[in-house]
């Protein structure tokens, strides 16, 4: 386990246009250094920037980027976007889920694979577009992301990965 | 360079730095313009440029020849693009196994590579130049034109082909009104979606008194398909700060904040990179070229939250605060940022305004409508052969971006509908192919040009299915301040559901279009305003698929999963099994005869026994 106090190095940059904190940000390096927000530290944030607790809750479930339970281990983002919703990502969701037994949103019980979406990508043309740590597939249909989970899946069992690098 | 460390003391050092940039450029006019866009290095235009230059330098003419690692090509699609000049050939999808031959023929022979060049997908001609490809001839390419021959990482690149000249001349040779005024002329207005006229925007915030005023960079490229912001931040991050700059001296702010999706991390590094070295040259920070002028740039992140790009949502999130929108009055000219007069201008809108200052008003104007000047970036997406990055002058037909642009529909389909606008636009069928793209007649259109998605539907495509997407998406982010969006984003997505599950009913239909008219007309912001654009257009063009699904309990596009089914033709099936082997839910079994069916109950519609047929024997009804 993680020590979680201490480190609220995040509250020394200051706010766009004023010398006050922004919580946002103090948030997203948060997130970045945990993979999600942590209760023992949003209290610590609370108390530091004078904010009460349920202001912070506000944001962190007002923006969809924040989480506030950890991560798998490997995360699986599909593009959601009008483009991949045109040519047909709900199929390759669908298949996601059923193969992992879990739905968009949520972790599988051994911690491994995060599931979720993202409104765009911003590589509409390559629609539908799944991104599995961190990189890219493109042109997406049910039997391709089999293949590739599957893929993934030995790969990853072999090799104890660590990688955590944030999908688009 | 001396100057680098001493930075620019005035326009005309200035001058002289692009004078010796330019010399040292024409010296070297052979280069290969890779590109490094999204969508490209998805394709592996990463390795293609690595092995470009480890060949370059196995045959020891890697000081000859230039590798630009640029922003986007237009030609998302065929990637990986390479265009190699000074001829402008045009290659795609080139693989590291091509590398050695395009070095061999092209770079150092002049000749072609046949197999790499650009097949017109409905003429079956294919195109070596460029500029010959009807992709490229019949966009007007103002901003997105110099991304063929700049490094987006290169600030010495940008000032080579003029850049930041435009700034030198508004801060000395143009007051503030001056720069206001030529804005007014031009006709510019908002390319983030409503369209409003730039030049008014900035005159009410050159005249608010304040003490701070701050102008901002909307980033927040919401819009769900498309990604014309991403791709002018990465390609050309330089033209976007210009205009930033010269807006801020404009109204009289001192502080410019660019507000960023955090889902553009690529965008963000590169504009980091291009605040950091403008620094560094002294085009930003205190008093500018010697002029007196002071300017500060920060980036601001956003978290993932589509009513954010709304204005005053958009100051509350900076402030760091919940992204809600507010009432207004008081506009955002009263009370900004920190209560401060502040003027909130989208990617693009800022992009052009160099080019503005730079050729003049007039200059500008010749391009466009009367009512909407200059060019419009689009994302053309969807089920049309030739994705990607376009820029065409506005008042362009439809039908010219689709077939000619676009190259006609994907896999000889026909078409069926165009959503511009995103979530607060709309769709338009055929019978709008032949209007104009401009503000006035989109929105009369009952859609509206938004920021620039622009996603082209197919037969394919079923509209109730794109109306429930859009609603969904609209439940997701609506803020919840107003009931009226809250509640009755909500509603509307319940009745298209119940729709295409085939269990709708004719009043249903009729209280679908009352209940959008009354979240149209008492929502406070935007988001809700328009929330029920795309069920309305649907309805108002496509009403008979509506009852096809309630009357007939049909989806003719084949779309909604509660009313299709798959079945296996026995006089086109060869047994072969695939359907058998690839079906992820066990759903197809033989039957006695030895003979593949589909179990209904166990299918889950995904399509893969459709996808792996090789003899056609898989029917969706
Ligand atoms: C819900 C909602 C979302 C918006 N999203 C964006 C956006 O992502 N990017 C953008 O530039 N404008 C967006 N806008 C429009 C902005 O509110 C604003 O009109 C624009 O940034 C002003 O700049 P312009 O005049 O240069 O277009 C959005 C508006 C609404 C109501
Ligand atoms: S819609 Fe999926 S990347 Fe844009």
């Amino acid at each position: 386990m993680q020590d979680l106090k201490g480190d609220l190095s995040v509250l020394d940059k200051p706010v766009a246009g004023n010398n006050g904190v922004s919580l946002i940000s103090a948030m997203h390096d948060i997130q970045e250094k945990y993979s999600y927000l942590p209760e023992e530290v949003l209290r610590e944030l609370a108390a530091e920037t004078d904010t009460p607790l349920i202001e912070i809750y506000r944001i962190a479930t007002f923006y969809k980027h924040f989480s506030l339970t950890p991560k798998g281990k490997h995360r699986i983002v599909s593009c959601t976007g009008t483009a991949c919703h045109v040519r047909g990502i709900e199929v390759v969701n669908t298949e996601v889920s059923r193969l992992l037994g879990v739905e968009p949103g949520s972790t599988t019980a051994d911690g491994k694979y995060s599931l979720e979406t993202v409104n765009c990508l911003g590589a509409c043309a390559l629609a539908p577009l799944v991104v599995i740590d961190g990189e890219y597939y493109g042109n997406m249909t049910a039997s391709r992301i089999r293949k590739i989970i599957r893929k993934h899946d030995k790969k990853t069992e072999k090799t104890a990965c660590s990688c955590s690098s944030s999908a688009k | 360079m001396r100057n680098l460390q001493a930075g620019l003391k005035s326009p005309a050092d200035l001058e002289l730095m692009r004078k010796r940039l330019k010399e040292a450029r024409g010296r070297r006019e052979n280069y290969l313009a890779v590109c490094g866009d999204t969508g490209c290095t998805v394709w592996g235009s990463n390795t293609i440029k690595d092995s470009l230059q480890d060949c370059l330098k196995r045959k020891g003419f890697l000081e000859k020849v230039d590798i630009k690692f640029t922003g986007c090509l237009g030609l998302c699609e065929s990637g990986p693009v390479i265009i190699v000049f000074p001829q402008e050939i045009f290659y795609q999808k080139v693989k590291e196994a091509d590398i050695e031959e395009i070095i061999d023929k092209t770079v150092l022979k002049g000749e072609v590579v046949e197999r790499l060049l650009y097949e017109d997908p409905t003429s079956g001609q294919k195109y070596i130049y460029a500029s010959d490809i009807p992709f490229y001839k019949n966009q007007v390419r103002v901003l997105l034109g110099n991304n063929w021959i700049n490094d987006p990482n290169s600030i010495e690149d940008y000032i080579a082909i003029d850049g930041y000249k435009a700034l030198g001349r508004a801060l000395t040779e143009m007051s503030p009104a001056e720069v206001v005024e030529e804005i007014k002329i031009s006709h510019l207005r908002g390319r983030g979606g409503a369209g409003f006229p730039t030049g008014r925007k900035w005159e009410e915030c050159y005249k608010a008194s304040s003490d701070h005023k701050y102008i901002i960079c909307n980033a927040d490229e919401g819009d769900p398909g498309a990604f014309m912001d991403r791709s002018l931040l990465e390609g050309n991050p330089h033209a976007v700060l210009e205009g930033l700059i010269i807006g801020g001296y404009a109204v009289g702010a001192s502080e410019g904040i660019i507000y960023i999706r955090a889902e553009y991390p690529t965008a963000v590094d590169k504009l980091s990179l291009a605040i950091n070295n403008a620094e560094k040259l002294g085009l930003l920070g205190e008093n500018i070229m010697g002029s007196g002028f002071n300017f500060y740039v920060s980036i601001s992140i956003g978290a993932g939250a589509f009513v954010c790009g709304e204005t005053s949502a958009l100051v509350s999130s900076i402030e760091g605060k919940v992204g809600e929108p507010r009432q207004k009055p008081p506009h955002l000219v009263e009370r900004g940022l920190w209560n401060k007069p502040t003027v909130v201008n989208n990617v693009e809108t800022l992009a052009n305004v160099p080019y503005i200052i730079l050729n003049g008003a007039g200059e500008f104007c010749r391009t466009g409508t009367k009512e909407s000047r200059g060019t419009k970036i689009f994302s053309l997406v969807g089920k049309v052969n030739n994705t990607g990055l376009v820029e065409v002058p506005l008042g362009i037909t439809l039908r010219e971006i689709i077939f000619e642009i676009g190259g006609g529909i994907k896999d000889g389909g026909k078409f069926k509908a165009v959503q511009t606008g995103g979530p607060s636009g709309g769709c338009l069928p055929e019978m709008f192919l032949d209007s104009p793209v401009d503000f006035e007649e989109l929105k009369a259109a009952g859609s509206m040009m938004g920021s620039g998605g622009m996603i082209v539907m197919d037969e394919e495509t079923c509209m109730i299915d794109v109306a429930r997407y859009f609603l969904r998406f609209l439940k997701d982010e609506s803020c919840g301040k107003c009931f009226s969006c809250r509640e009755g984003i909500s509603r509307m997505l319940e009745i298209a559901d119940s729709i295409a599950r085939g269990t709708g009913s004719l009043e249903e239909l009729e209280l679908l279009k009352e209940l959008g008219s009354a979240v149209k007309d008492s929502s406070m912001c935007g988001l809700g305003q328009s929330s029920a654009n795309p069920v309305l257009s649907t309805i108002r063009y496509f009403e008979d698929e509506y009852k096809d699904h309630i009357l007939e309990n049909k989806c003719p596009a084949g779309v909604c999963r509660e009313l299709i089914s798959f079945d296996i033709d026995s006089v086109f099936c060869n047994t072969c099994g695939a359907c058998i082997k690839n079906c992820p839910a066990s759903a197809v079994c033989e039957d006695k005869e030895g003979q593949p069916v589909i179990i209904q109950e166990a299918c889950s519609k995904c399509g893969t026994c459709l996808e792996t047929c090789k003899h056609g024997a898989v029917l969706k009804r």
